[in-house]
C-alpha cells in the first residue's frame, strides 16, 4: 500500500490500483474545491474582473492599472500599508510566540485564566480597541500624558490597534504549534547535556517552524487587509485597506476598489510561495511512536513567565475595561454619571436586540457548519494520496480570503449571488448567505490550525491504518478527531466569535430580517452613540465569554476521554 | 457503513440550509416594501409608524446604512435590484442610481406642492426631496475656551492662524459631506478663489476623517475644538449635552437632500408609489421637520431645537448638476493637493 505515495506519472506502467478509500477521498477533496470555487474564487472573480473593465463592464485592459500607479498618493499607501503590518507583525509574532511558549511548555499557575484573557480580543468587534484607545489616549483620554506629543490618531494607534486584534489570532496557530510535541527529544537533549538555549533552538523552534510561518503571515495579512482599525484611528494616515473604502464606499467607484484588491492580493500569493517552500521541509513532529512532553517546573523562570503574562492579561484586559467603563457612562467626558441606558437597544435601534438574537443563529450556524466544513477539507488536503495538483490548488484557494478585505469580499457576493442567472440567488438576503461569507472570510485561519495539527500527525496512522484494511473515515474519526479535538474545538469557537464580530462582509448583505449586533455596534457609533455603541460591544464580548466558558465545560470531559493518550 | 453516514450527514445538513434559504424566500407578502434607506436608525421606526397610520396594508421592510454603503449596496445589485424604493437617501446618491437607469420615472401626487429646488428637474421626475442636509461648523466651546479660541463666524475665519491644528473635516474622498463642503467652496469662491481658500484651510486642518459626521462626533467628545460636518449631526450631539456651538459660516453653506425614488422593476410598483406619493405629503414633511429644519414642503417647517435658526437662508444656490459632472476632476485635484500628506501630527 506504501507503494502509492510513489509518483504516479513516473510509475504509470505499474501503478497501483486505487482502492475505494482513495475514490472517496478524491470525491470529498473534489467537493471541498467546488465549495472554495462557488463561495470564494467565482465571487471574487465577479468583482476582481472589474479591474480590467470600464464603468459600463467594457473590457479595457491595465487601463485603471495604469490610472492608479500614477496617483502619487498610492505611493504613500503601499509604504504605510507594508510599514504598518512589518511592525505589527513583529510586536505580535515576538508578543505571541513567548505567550504560547509559556502556555505550552511552563508550569505556571493559572494558565486557563491567561489563555482565555489572550484570546479575548477575539471577542470583540473590531471597533472595540478604536472606542477603547479614543477614550484612553485621545485628548480627552485617562492615559493620553504615555504618548506625550504625539498623537494617538495615526500609525502609533494603528499599530497599537493592530496588535491587539492580531494577538489572539497569532497565539491560536501557535499554541496548535507547541502544544504537540514528542518528549523524547527533550530527553535526548537532556541525556546529552544541551543547555537549554541549545534545545531551543535545535528541539523547539524547529518544531513550531511552520506554525510560526503560517503566523507570521496571517498577521502581516490581517493586518494589511484590515480597514476597521486605520478607518477609525488611522486619522489620514491612508493605506491601501482605506484606499479600497474611499473608491468604494467614498466613491463608488467598483473598478478602482478592485484595483486596490489585486494589489493586495499580492501578499497571499507569496504567502502560499512560502507555505508550500516550507511545508517542503516540514517533519511530522508526532510520530506513531512519541511520546506527550510534559513540562517541568523551573522556580526562577516561571516567575519571569508569570510576570510576563500579567502584562499582557492587563493590557488586553485594561482596554476592553476602558471601553466597559465607558459604555455605562451617560455622556463622555462632560457627563460623567454612571447609567444603563446605554443598554436599553430597543431605543437605540440599530437592529435592537433582535440583532443580537440573529448574530447568535448566524455564529452558531457558522460554527458548526464551517469547523465540519473546514476540518474535513485540511484533512483531505493533507492526507489524501496522489492527486497533488488539486490538493494543491485547494491549498493555494485556502489561503485568498486571508488577503481580501471583508468589504471586497461582501461586495463580490452582491455581484455574484446577485447575478439575475445565478441559481444560488435564492439565498441573497437570506441568513445562509451570512453563514456563507463568513465561513469563507475566515476560512484561512481555520484551515491553518487544521493544518498545523493534523501536520504534526504521523501518515503512520493512515499507512497501517490503510494496511489493516480500516477505511479512512474509521481512522478520521477513531484518531484523527480524536488527536486533533482541541484544534477542532479552537476552531469552531474561533468561527463563533468570529461570526458574533464581523462587520466588513456582512454589512453588504444583511437584509431587514437578518440585521446583527455587529453591524449595529457600528451604526451605532457611526451616529454619534457611542456609548451605546461601546455597550454593543460588551454585550458581544460577554456572550462570546460565556460560550466559551461553556463550551470549555461541557466538552472538558469529552477533552479528558480523547486526550488520554497524552498521559504517561 | 460509517462513511455513507458521514456523507449523508453532510449532505443534508448543507440540503438543509439551502430549504431554509428557500423558505424564507417564498415567505415574503405581496404587501411587503423593502425600502433602502440612510436615515438615522432611531427614525426609523417613526417614519413607519406614521406611514403606517395612513397605509396599514403595507409593511415596510427597512434596510438600513451610512450613505457611502447603501449606494455602494445599489449600484452592486444593480443588475437584480432587492430594494422597491429608496426613502431617506442622499439626492446626489439618487442622481448616480439615475444615470445608471435605475430608477422608474414617476411624479408622486400632489409634486406641484413641493419647493421646486427640492425635485428633479426632470417630468416625470425620478425622485423628490424630503429634507435638506446643511454643512456646518461644530464649535466645543469647552476645548475652545481651554485653548483660547474664538468662535468663527465664516469659512474664511477657520483659515486664521490662531486654529492651526485645531480643525477637522471629512476627506471628500471618502464621505459624501466633504465633496459638499468642497464642491460649495468651489461655487462660493469661484474655481481659483476656491482652492487657494482650500490650500489656507489645509494648514489648519488636524487631520481628515473618512466619515461625514466623524469630525461633529470628535468636537462634541471634546477631541478638537472646530469640526466641519453638518447641522443635523451637531443638534443631535448638542441634545445629548455636549457643550457645543453649531455654527452657519456667513458667506453660505452647502447642502444635500435626503430624497425618495422608486427603483425600476420593482415587484410592488403599487405600493412603492404609494409610499411615493406619501413620502412629500404635508404630513410625511411635518415628521421630517421633527429632526430636519428645513424640509421639502414651503410653510411646513418650524424651528428646530438646537439647530440655528439661519439655516434656511444661508443655503447656497447649489448646482447639483455642475457638482456631479465635475465631481471626478475635483476629487483627483483635492488628492494631489492635500492628501499627500501622509504625516500626522
Amino acid at each position: 500500500m506504501t507503494d502509492q505515495t510513489l509518483p504516479l506519472e513516473k510509475s504509470a506502467p505499474i501503478k497501483p490500483k486505487l482502492s475505494r478509500d482513495d475514490w472517496v477521498m478524491r470525491i470529498f477533496v473534489l467537493g471541498i474545491g467546488l465549495w472554495l470555487v462557488v463561495t470564494i474564487l467565482m465571487p471574487l472573480y465577479a468583482m476582481l474582473s472589474k479591474a480590467v473593465q470600464n464603468k459600463d463592464g467594457v473590457f479595457i485592459g491595465l487601463q485603471n492599472f495604469t490610472e492608479y500607479f500614477s496617483t502619487p498618493a498610492l505611493f504613500n499607501s503601499i509604504s504605510n500599508s507594508f510599514f504598518i503590518a512589518g511592525i505589527s507583525t513583529v510586536l505580535t509574532i515576538s508578543l505571541a510566540s513567548v505567550f504560547a511558549f509559556i502556555l505550552c511548555r511552563s508550569t505556571i499557575p493559572g494558565k486557563a485564566v491567561f489563555k482565555g484573557i489572550a484570546l479575548l480580543p477575539l471577542l470583540a468587534p473590531s471597533i472595540l480597541p478604536g472606542i477603547s484607545f479614543v477614550y484612553l489616549f485621545g485628548q480627552q483620554g485617562v492615559l493620553k500624558f504615555v504618548l506625550g506629543d504625539y498623537s494617538i490618531y495615526g500609525p502609533i494607534g494603528v499599530v497599537m490597534g493592530e496588535v491587539f486584534y492580531t494577538f489572539p489570532h497569532a497565539l491560536m496557530i501557535l499554541i496548535a504549534a507547541f502544544s504537540i510535541a514528542d518528549a523524547r527529544l527533550f530527553e535526548a537533549a537532556v541525556v546529552l547535556r544541551t543547555s537549554r538555549i541549545r534545545t531551543f533552538f535545535t528541539v523547539t523552534l524547529p518544531g513550531i517552524k511552520y506554525g510560526l510561518i503560517s503566523a507570521i503571515f496571517v498577521v502581516f495579512t490581517l493586518v494589511i487587509t484590515d480597514f476597521g482599525i486605520p478607518k477609525v484611528i488611522g486619522g489620514q494616515y491612508n493605506v491601501l485597506a482605506t484606499d479600497i473604502y474611499r473608491q468604494v464606499i467614498g466613491q463608488q467607484n467598483f473598478e478602482m476598489g478592485a484595483v486596490v484588491s489585486v494589489v493586495l492580493l499580492f501578499p497571499a500569493f507569496l504567502a502560499f510561495a512560502v507555505d508550500r517552500f516550507v511545508q517542503r521541509k516540514q517533519v511530522a513532529m508526532l510520530t506513531a511512536r512519541a511520546v506527550p512532553y510534559e513540562p517541568k517546573p523551573h522556580a526562577v523562570l516561571n516567575r519571569i513567565f508569570f510576570i510576563y503574562c500579567c502584562l499582557i492579561g492587563i493590557m488586553i484586559v485594561g482596554i476592553i475595561g476602558m471601553a466597559a467603563y465607558a459604555s455605562f457612562v451617560t455622556f463622555w467626558p462632560y457627563n460623567m454619571a454612571l447609567s444603563l441606558n446605554n443598554y436599553d437597544f430597543d431605543l437605540m435601534d440599530g437592529g435592537g436586540w433582535d440583532a443580537f438574537y440573529n448574530s447568535l443563529e448566524m455564529a452558531a450556524y457558522v460554527a458548526v457548519f464551517g469547523t465540519t466544513i473546514i476540518f474535513t477539507g485540511a484533512y483531505m488536503v493533507e492526507k489524501s494520496k496522489g492527486f497533488k495538483f488539486m490538493r494543491g490548488l485547494i491549498q493555494f484557494f485556502c489561503m485568498i480570503p486571508m488577503a481580501v478585505p471583508g468589504m471586497v469580499l461582501g461586495l463580490a457576493y452582491i455581484f455574484f449571488f446577485n447575478h439575475p442567472d445565478n441559481p444560488l440567488g435564492i439565498i441573497y438576503g437570506t441568513l445562509p448567505i451570512l453563514v456563507i461569507v463568513t465561513i469563507a472570510h475566515f476560512y484561512t485561519v481555520s484551515h491553518l490550525t487544521a493544518m498545523t495539527a493534523l501536520k504534526q500527525m504521523d501518515p503512520e496512522f493512515e499507512t497501517v491504518s490503510a494496511s489493516l484494511k480500516v477505511p479512512f473515515v474509521r481512522t478520521f474519526l477513531k484518531v484523527t478527531v480524536p488527536v486533533c479535538l482541541p484544534a477542532i474545538l479552537d476552531i469552531s469557537i474561533y468561527l463563533f466569535v468570529n461570526a458574533m464580530t464581523t462587520v466588513s462582509a456582512v454589512i453588504f448583505l444583511y437584509s431587514s430580517d437578518t440585521s446583527l449586533a455587529s453591524i449595529a455596534a457600528l451604526n451605532m457609533d457611526d451616529a454619534g452613540d457611542v456609548a451605546p455603541a461601546a455597550a454593543m460591544c460588551m454585550v458581544i464580548v460577554a456572550t462570546s465569554a460565556s460560550v466559551r466558558v461553556l463550551h470549555a465545560l461541557l466538552t472538558r470531559g469529552i477533552a479528558r476521554k480523547s486526550q488520554a493518550w497524552r498521559a504517561r | 457503513m460509517m462513511k455513507s453516514i458521514i456523507l449523508k450527514s453532510v449532505l443534508s445538513s448543507v440540503a438543509g440550509v439551502f430549504v431554509a434559504s428557500a423558505f424564507a424566500g417564498a415567505a415574503s407578502a405581496a404587501s411587503e416594501l423593502t425600502v433602502y434607506t440612510a436615515v438615522e436608525a432611531e427614525d426609523l421606526k417613526k417614519y413607519a409608524k406614521n406611514f403606517n397610520k395612513d397605509h396599514p396594508d403595507i409593511k415596510i421592510k427597512w434596510v438600513r446604512d451610512s450613505t457611502g454603503i447603501i449606494t455602494a449596496k445599489l449600484l452592486a445589485e444593480k443588475n437584480n435590484p432587492q430594494a422597491d424604493i429608496v426613502w431617506g437617501l442622499a439626492a446626489t446618491s439618487l442622481m448616480l442610481l439615475g444615470e445608471e437607469g435605475m430608477l422608474e420615472a414617476y411624479s408622486p401626487k400632489g409634486l406641484e406642492k413641493l419647493d421646486p429646488k427640492f425635485r428633479d428637474s426632470a417630468n416625470p421626475t425620478k425622485w423628490t426631496g424630503m429634507d435638506a442636509w446643511v454643512a456646518s461648523i461644530c464649535f466645543n466651546t469647552v476645548e475652545a475656551g481651554k485653548a483660547g479660541l474664538p468662535i468663527p463666524t465664516s469659512w474664511k475665519d477657520l483659515t486664521k492662524p490662531v486654529y492651526k491644528n485645531q480643525v477637522i473635516m471629512p476627506n471628500p474622498n471618502s464621505s459624501g459631506t466633504g465633496f459638499l463642503d468642497v464642491s460649495s467652496w468651489l461655487q462660493l469662491f469661484g474655481e481659483d478663489g476656491g482652492w487657494e481658500y482650500m490650500d489656507g484651510l489645509h494648514k489648519n486642518i488636524a487631520r481628515y476623517t473618512h466619515s461625514g459626521s466623524k469630525p461633529c462626533k470628535l468636537a462634541a467628545a471634546g477631541e478638537i475644538p472646530i469640526g466641519i460636518s453638518f447641522a443635523f449631526r451637531g443638534a443631535k450631539s448638542k441634545a445629548k449635552g455636549a457643550p457645543l456651538e453649531i455654527v452657519i459660516p456667513t458667506e453660505g453653506v452647502g447642502w444635500d437632500m435626503e430624497a425618495t425614488a422608486i427603483l425600476k422593476g420593482s415587484k410592488n410598483m403599487a405600493a412603492a408609489k404609494t409610499l411615493a406619493d406619501w413620502s412629500i405629503t404635508k404630513q410625511a414633511n411635518e415628521m421630517y421637520n421633527e429632526g430636519y429644519a428645513v424640509v421639502a414642503y414651503p410653510g411646513v417647517a418650524k424651528p428646530v431645537k438646537h439647530f440655528p435658526p439661519q439655516v434656511a437662508s444661508a443655503m447656497i444656490q447649489n448646482d447639483f448638476a455642475w457638482a456631479a459632472s465635475n465631481r471626478k476632476r475635483i476629487l483627483s485635484k483635492w488628492q494631489k493637493r492635500y492628501d499627500s500628506k501622509s504625516d500626522p501630527k
